[in-house]
């Protein structure tokens, strides 16, 4: 398997644009391709998992070869611990989300189905480059097709929402290019290998470091840059709902291990504070925001948000916590030890994939309300239980999870990073913590409503509960949820080589010695 | 000795796995077999244990059985710590769990959701016994919040019924405050122990003494009082009492089960287990003892006014919970436990017997329509009487001794303001016993004042519902008088309790004074506590049956404070106002004021106003549909690209030479 991952990279974009060419007059056929293209996709990913190497900080499955050689920009890739995890995160998401697209799109399928897999393939070439420009290449174009996706496939205010999130991402990302293009005039080059060892002045890396996290805090989304998720999530369909908040979310936190941490070390260290302040508000600001929706939908939204705040404040707690000193070695702060800082590190990491299993789910179960009665109104349901009893199982126990419940991967990295953090400062994990009471009331609140107490309207009593194809897709995410929560070993064992590394880079001081 | 504590840990697991997602193939019958057969399995397997260690003495067991995360040095994992404490603990719980489950059957026999709550009720038992099993915080909290959720399912079990459901939210919620607490607690408790091992941080308890946090506060005490907030939530003491009593709009089972022995003890197992570290600080100890005092008797005036069976009994575990908060403040753990176990068997008793009632008058739980039942329901009549004396502390019965404990060690007490709570629990054994006797005379003596209908229906329920009744109630006479000696004074659960006694002389004391189960029986008529159970007793006499008008007339001259105690001192008020309604108004200001109006209104559409300004200008090519805004986000890019690369001072690209 000398390039698996280009494979990875490839196979959905030209299966894609296979689908594309079978059209969509012969959908069936598209759907078969498309499913067994996902299905190819994702099987030939676990093969990372297997030969992963966890004993190795270095990239592994790399491959390099000449691009643009003039510009010295190299077709440059491989993957350590963070990144294989949000691939493997990738290739199950978009299995699902064509399982679960089967018959809801009718308009157009093959275009639809086609979209998801070259999305899949572009992401996928996000976390796996090692070239900066490559990088740069992948991230935008990946994100053209959830534009389409947005635009073709959305609800009524579509446009104002594909507008919103075009100009959001791209503003952001514009930024990103011209520092980089800075960093290539200095050091000649654009494999990230060069940049994380570039010497850069405080100044510089300041600079570079707030042009870095426009580019990434939209995409998380941090506040105050997130009211084109809620907007993009409404007028998304459900599919594109879920790659979005499974998937596109986790680049913004990717950006932040593998550019802000090693590229900027210095300048993350000095605005970690803003980071996490950001975070908590976050964390806290829009846990009672999501409280007051109405719409199933921006409810999610506004929980993703706030839960994606804990990967931010898991990373950049660390540099409260330690420092390394001139001789190398990592010094604590103020009593923090390191293994909160990898607390904090892993947490988010964690927390990561446990919000793609989650908020993918929460977002298929509004799907299936949404297919039968359309309508994502809170008010337009109640009683759901007692027509839909094994989907309401689902959708309890994905509520659950995301309100944080022990034995799901919803408590992990949580439980994680509050640990963490709490040893920066106690009161960054006093306000993230609050999420143990926010988070469960607005989303134990919404079931209350949706699915608990006695049938509502006559809509509700003609429910059909979920058809094998939507319970295979939901059961998927039901055991991957319970499996991360009852055992996350496994995920902690390949990412830690890794962070470790992210640690030193993150520490090591890029700055001239001090006299 | 690991494969049996596994066994009995997942017994109830499995029954729950198979009866929950195979319930409806399998039918009634089989789906119940199965829940029980699991949970005997765990019951006689206890029983095993309990012998093992607390009458053979055995070794404690202490080893991690999986590593859930190793994260640097830092190792989680899920382990036991099997010691005396764990054996009683897990013999309590599966025994009454065993009860509940059998009583189901007959209770739940009309219910649609048959066999999902058998599914959820083992289900309870295995988080209850990976609660108390647990050698580390982290397992501890999975069991702390896992009971949580299943209260949460049960408590909105009739899920048609509002008030159920309201019930369910609100019981999670205020459980959710308390679990806030504990995890903080935990997470200062990594930062100074390093560690999650209860043994491990048991030994480092010395060390960290002294050390300080927020200036020059003991770290001890913040970490005591921030889990004592998680054991205020799970053992509903004030002000986090006020999902217990909304917790009764679950079946009658599970407020023996969860709402009464198990779960809301949980809070109390946890300080005792804990108390090598509560030893070190008296400011924790002294928290811990006054709220417990406040509970047990401003809950139990509460009880008092309540007209709905199963509502008298939650207030009155509350109080109860309080006592046994109070002896943990006052170092008295072995006697708070001993008052959890005499506690679970007759208030699951108690529960039970009146879901009896409830299930023989088709689902009334008003005591103003019931009275006389004594004639019609023998056995329910005789083992809610023994359940009553073993409540308010007959002299003889379970309830009598682990009580009496408690108000002695509160009298040996030297922590500050121990002398007020001593005054609060003793005149508690009044009220307990007030309130507890004007429901039974109300509810078995007296004239009935069943409606026709009911009155010809009425009999006693079937052998299943009988059956745990009688069961229950032996242990509820005998059990104190003979597990008293052995579990405080000849050393039960000393390898589980450390009491610092140069500082915490109760219990020290206690036994000084101790001589004999039988002797404390012979001396109790000429103490105070012996009179407040004899006075409160003739009150509830008196207002119940013998001059029934009194009680309306001294609510009208009261009207104040009868309007304080109806109104339940104003929480739920309060509560709504403040915390429910509340954060509505700060989400929805939040969300229209700064996100709508501030980031949307003048940054976000302010720049797609420019936009479009600009896009005006280049009217020809825009047509708005999104294809071209993706084409020119690459022509964009390019433009972008191009300039860095071509213009600028410092051309990457020297165009003609």
């Amino acid at each position: 398997m000398e390039s698996l991952l280009s494979l990875l990279i490839w196979l959905p974009i030209v299966g894609g644009i296979s689908v594309l060419v079978i059209g969509n007059n012969r959908s069936d056929l598209a759907r078969w391709v498309s499913v067994a293209v996902s299905i190819i996709v994702f099987a030939l990913s676990l093969n990372l998992w297997n030969g992963f190497d966890t004993s190795t900080q270095g990239m592994q499955f790399v491959e390099n070869t000449a691009w643009i050689s003039q510009f010295n920009i190299n077709y440059h890739i491989g993957i350590d611990g963070i990144s294989m995890l949000l691939i493997l995160l990738t290739t199950l998401s978009t299995f699902l989300v064509i399982i679960a697209g089967w018959e809801v799109i009718q308009n157009r399928a093959a275009d639809y189905m086609a979209a998801f897999l070259i999305m899949e393939g572009l992401i996928i070439g996000v976390f796996s480059s090692l070239d900066a420009i490559l990088f740069y290449v992948f991230w935008e174009a990946s994100l053209i097709p959830m534009l389409l996706i947005v635009g073709i496939w959305g609800g009524q205010n579509r446009v104002y929402a594909a507008i919103k999130f075009f100009l959001y991402t791209f503003l952001g990302s514009v930024f990103m290019l011209v520092s980089l293009i800075y960093m290539y005039i200095q050091g000649g080059s654009f494999s990230l290998d060069v940049l994380n060892e570039l010497p850069l002045s405080l100044t510089e890396q300041s600079w570079i470091f707030w042009a870095f996290f426009l580019a990434f805090a939209v995409k998380v989304p941090m506040f105050p840059v997130h009211t084109w998720l809620p907007d993009a999530h409404v007028q998304a369909p459900t599919g594109g709902s879920v790659i979005l908040a499974a998937i596109m979310l986790k680049m913004g936190g990717y950006g932040f291990f593998r550019f802000s941490l090693p590229i900027t070390p210095d300048a993350s260290s000095e605005f970690a504070i803003v980071v996490i302040v950001l975070s908590l508000i976050a964390i806290v600001y829009i846990g009672f925001v999501a409280l007051v929706q109405k719409d199933m939908k921006k409810l999610i939204a506004y929980s993703s948000i706030s839960h994606m705040g804990f990967v931010t404040l898991g990373v950049f707690a660390l540099f409260s916590i330690v420092k390394m000193g001139t001789d190398g070695q990592i010094y604590s702060i103020a009593g923090g030890s390191l293994e909160s800082v990898y607390l904090g590190l892993e947490g988010a990491m964690i927390q990561m994939i446990s919000h793609g299993f989650i908020s993918a789910a929460l977002f298929l179960v509004v799907g299936v309300l949404y297919e039968r009665l359309h309508s994502r109104e809170i008010s337009s349901y109640g009683g759901v239980i007692n027509s839909m009893p094994k989907f309401t199982g689902f959708a309890v126990l994905f509520a659950l999870a995301n309100a944080g419940l022990p034995g799901t991967s919803g408590f992990v990295g949580e439980f994680m990073v509050i640990l963490g953090s709490l040893q920066a400062n106690f009161w960054y994990a006093f306000f993230a913590a609050t999420i143990l009471i926010v988070g469960a009331a607005y989303t134990l609140w919404m079931v209350k409503r949706v699915f608990w107490g006695p049938i509502v309207n006559s809509d509700v009593s003609t429910l059909s509960d979920i058809n094998t194809r939507e319970f295979f897709v939901l059961a998927v995410l039901a055991v991957a949820v319970l499996v991360v929560g009852v055992y996350p070993q496994p995920l902690i064992e390949v990412m830690h080589v890794s962070m470790v590394n992210l640690l030193e880079q993150a520490l090591t001081t890029k700055l001239p010695a001090a006299l | 000795m690991e494969n049996t504590y596994l066994t009995i840990v997942l017994a109830p697991l499995i029954g729950a796995i198979i009866v929950g997602l195979a319930g409806h193939r399998l039918g009634r019958t089989l789906s119940h077999s199965i829940a029980i057969l699991g949970v005997t399995v765990s019951t006689v397997l206890a029983l095993y244990v309990f012998n093992h260690h607390v009458l053979q003495g055995a070794e404690v067991f202490n080893e991690n059985i999986y590593t859930w995360m190793q994260v640097g040095g830092l190792n989680m994992s899920v382990g036991f710590l099997v010691d005396n404490l764990t054996s009683v603990m897990l013999l309590v719980v599966s025994f009454i769990s065993l009860m509940v489950h059998i009583y189901t059957i007959g209770y739940m026999q009309e219910d649609e959701g048959y066999t999902k709550f058998f599914s959820y009720i083992s289900l309870f038992t295995f988080a209850m016994f990976m609660l108390v099993i647990s050698n580390n915080f982290m397992q501890l909290f999975f069991g702390w919040e896992a009971v949580g959720l299943v209260s949460y399912l049960l408590i909105g079990f009739w899920h048609h019924k509002e008030s159920a459901v309201e019930a369910s939210l609100k019981a999670f919620l205020v459980n959710r405050v308390g679990d806030f607490g504990f995890l903080l607690g935990i997470a200062v408790l990594l930062m100074f122990f390093g560690t999650m091992d209860y043994v491990e941080v048991f030994t480092l308890a010395n060390q960290v003494n002294g050390q300080t946090i927020f200036g020059d506060i003991s770290v001890i005490t913040v970490i005591c009082l921030l889990l004592f907030i998680g054991a205020m939530g799970k053992s509903a003491q004030v002000p986090l009492h006020v999902w217990l009593p909304g917790s009764m709009e679950g079946p009658t089972p599970i407020s023996a089960l969860i709402h009464a022995a198990t779960m809301v003890t949980a809070g109390i197992f946890m300080v005792s287990r804990m108390s090598p570290i509560f030893e070190l600080s008296d400011v924790a100890l002294t928290v811990v003892m006054v709220v417990g005092a406040i509970t047990a008797i401003f809950m139990g005036l509460l009880g008092i006014v309540q007209n709905d069976i199963k509502r008298v009994v939650a207030y009155s575990t509350l109080s109860q919970l309080g006592y046994m908060t109070v002896a943990l403040g006052v170092s008295a753990y072995s006697v708070a436990i001993f008052h959890l176990m005499t506690h679970a068997f007759f208030k699951a008793l108690l529960f039970l017997a009146a879901g009896s009632v409830i299930v023989a008058l088709h689902h009334e739980q008003d005591i103003r329509k019931m009275g006389a039942l004594r004639k019609k329901m023998p056995i329910t009549y005789i083992t809610a009487l023994i359940g009553t004396l073993a409540l308010i502390g007959f002299p003889g019965f379970a309830g009598f001794y682990s009580k009496d404990m408690i108000i002695e060690a509160v009298h040996f007490s030297n922590l500050p303001f121990a002398d007020w709570v001593y005054y609060a629990v003793v005149f508690g054994v009044f009220i307990t016993a007030f309130y507890s006797l004007r429901m039974f005379f109300i509810v078995f003596h007296g004239e009935s004042r069943l409606d026709q209908h009911a009155e010809e229906h009425v009999h006693e329920p079937a052998l299943s519902i009988t059956v745990p009744l009688i069961v229950l109630a032996i242990p509820s006479v005998i059990i104190g008088y003979l597990t008293i000696e052995p579990m405080l004074f000849t050393g039960w659960l000393d390898n589980s309790i450390y009491i610092d006694a140069s500082v915490h002389g109760s219990v020290a004391a206690l036994k000084e004074h101790f001589h004999s189960a039988f002797g404390l029986l012979q001396h109790s008529i000429v103490t105070v506590p012996f009179w407040m159970m004899v006075g409160g007793s003739l009150a509830a006499w008196v207002f119940s049956l013998y001059r029934t008008d009194w009680a309306k007339k001294i609510q009208e001259r009261f009207h104040r404070t009868n309007y304080v105690l109806e109104s339940l001192y104003g929480f739920d008020r309060l509560n709504d106002i403040v915390f429910a309604n509340g954060s509505r108004k700060l989400g929805e200001f939040l969300w229209r004021i700064s996100d709508m109006t501030i980031i949307d209104q003048f940054v976000v559409n302010g720049s797609a106003r420019l936009m479009r300004f600009m896009g005006s200008v280049i009217r020809p090519v825009q047509t708005g549909y999104l294809y071209h805004y993706a084409f020119f986000m690459i022509i964009g890019l390019m433009l972008v690209l191009t300039w860095v690369l071509v213009v600028g001072e410092n051309p990457l690209i020297q165009l003609g030479s």
